[in-house]
């Protein structure tokens, strides 16, 4: 088994406008997933709002280039991700495909292993 | 045959089969590569001197594994730093569908991979070009297709893309995947997009091995059998689309008698295969269309409005722009030219047709026809900024100063 992990990309604005009733739903299908995910799900968090991340490059210096605001230059920011245990791509991307990211998409990335 | 020209068949009908038979013993594609091009020229040798095998590719299989097995018992580290595909294969898979050549062709053709590095991966992994040879398939520079074909087989191995036959329900999806990328191979080769002629040959023979393999390995899929009779019928007629000073003929002029009866047998008998499957899928439609050119005496007496329902069905299940204006180039010869005209226009407005030169030459074609000279003049003008190939460039710069 490998592991990977299950990133969820969503617009903001999607979640800055949704009415109770859109959240209460969206967070019902996240448990959904979950429960019907469980031997695989190892683990998932909510990520804060964009406007909390703060970005760390290395610079030209060597130095670091702390700036605020996430890495991705796209409209949607990272918002949460899942860890799951697949058998090999095939399974993982067929588990992403049910996480319920309704105002973005996802991204599948094998976990790198050091022995 | 000299025992060179024996080789160059065994590379050209059996490179799939030995190096899918020894990727499941290496788990690992470069190593199954070296070992398998290895057995290659060591035939050269043995076979001059003891006589060529009866099963060439059961003795390159044998001699390509040999040589894995003794890498990687040699080599203990070698073994440990392979990123091993997975290749356990669940039961439910019947066996007809366990070839290992299937593996091999839906690891190359994985949609995780660019459909760019689909096709390099598909001529260097089943069809055994060289990186050079896919290099110039593709007009681009050798470094970049190499580039190119290590990253993909970087992200197999490292993303674990398994060697493997998805499940039943996946694998329809996952073949059609693999026809796309083996269509594409095919138009490649049929009108090259740049160029000084018309055809790349060697593409096209490419894709109708590939297609011809995929028959035999899967001979109840109605796609397959589909796209090998499009590609049948539609190469049937090769000899006739250019004339003997290279210049283009269209379908309208070209000599009938000369189409390659054998091909449009066979073709129309796959067709007949394909459409057996309801509803028909996009390349049974395609074949069909195909069909009833092969089967019409002329350009005058085609079954036209066969031809548009076919289209019609054909749009509604892929619906594309260039479906689209196929089907109203049909309209204009079903309906006359004002009709081809109408349904054209209303194809303006598509972003994906804005530089595609064949919707400015298909509306120079029928303006000319209802007389109206010098916008058809204006319509090809703008087909010729938007057409690269040589060949289609100097039948267009014909029409224009006949008008």
């Amino acid at each position: 088994m490998s592991q990977y992990l299950i990133l969820i990309y969503e617009d903001e604005a999607g979640w800055a406008t949704a009415d109770q009733a859109t959240y209460d739903q969206v967070m019902k299908g996240h448990l959904t997933f979950s429960e019907n995910n469980a031997s695989s799900v190892l683990g998932g968090n909510a990520l804060q709002p964009n406007g909390t991340a703060t970005s760390i490059r290395k610079d030209a210096d060597g130095g670091f280039a702390i700036t605020d605001g996430p890495f991705a230059e796209t409209k949607e920011g990272l918002g949460g991700y899942y860890l799951v245990e697949a058998a090999d791509l095939d399974e993982a991307i067929a588990i992403a495909k049910q996480v319920p990211a309704s105002f973005g998409g996802v991204e599948v990335r094998p976990i790198r292993v050091f022995d | 045959m000299t025992v060179a020209a024996e080789v160059a068949d065994a590379h050209r009908h059996e490179w799939a089969f030995v190096l899918a038979a020894t990727v499941r013993v290496t788990r690992d594609l470069d190593l199954a590569e070296e070992c398998v091009q290895d057995a290659y020229a060591r035939a050269l040798t043995v076979w001059a001197a003891s006589g060529v095998p009866a099963n060439k590719g059961a003795w390159l299989t044998t001699v390509a594994k040999r040589r894995a097995i003794d890498l990687l018992r040699r080599d203990a580290a070698l073994r440990r730093r392979l990123p091993l595909l997975l290749d356990e294969q669940p039961e439910t898979v019947p066996p007809t569908v366990q070839d290992d050549r299937l593996r091999l062709i839906l690891i190359c053709c994985h949609p995780a991979l660019a459909q760019e590095a689909q096709v390099a991966l598909t001529l260097r992994l089943l069809c055994g070009l060289t990186t050079a040879e896919v290099a110039r398939a593709f007009l681009v520079s050798e470094p970049t297709m190499a580039a190119r074909i290590t990253r993909a087989k970087k992200k197999i191995a490292n993303a674990h893309i398994p060697f493997r036959v998805p499940p039943a329900d996946e694998l329809p999806e996952r073949v059609d995947a693999v026809l796309t990328v083996v269509n594409l191979l095919f138009t490649t080769g049929h009108t090259a997009p740049v160029g000084d002629g018309l055809v790349r040959r060697d593409l096209v023979e490419r894709a109708l091995d590939l297609s011809r393999m995929l028959r035999v390995l899967l001979p109840a899929d109605p796609g397959v059998a589909g796209l090998l009779a499009l590609i049948l019928l539609t190469d049937a007629r090769r000899t006739t689309r250019v004339a003997e000073d290279g210049s283009l003929v269209l379908l309208k002029d070209q000599d009938r008698t000369r189409w390659d009866r054998n091909a449009i047998t066979e073709g129309i008998a796959l067709v007949r295969d394909a459409l057996r499957c309801r509803p028909p899928g996009r390349f049974a439609l395609m074949a069909a269309i195909a069909a009833v050119h092969s089967e019409a005496p002329s350009w005058q007496d085609t079954d036209w409005r066969e031809i548009v329902s076919l289209y019609d069905l054909l749009v509604q299940l892929w619906p594309s722009p260039v479906v689209a204006l196929n089907r109203a180039v049909a309209v204009g010869q079903a309906e006359g030219p004002a009709e081809g005209l109408r349904a054209l226009d209303a194809l303006a407005t598509e972003p994906q047709l804005a530089g595609y030169g064949y919707l400015a030459a298909a509306r120079a074609d029928f303006l000319a026809r209802l007389g109206r000279t010098a916008e058809a003049r204006t319509a090809y003008g703008e087909a010729l900024l938007l057409t690269e190939n040589t060949v289609e460039r100097a039948f267009l710069e014909t029409r224009l100063n006949r008008l």
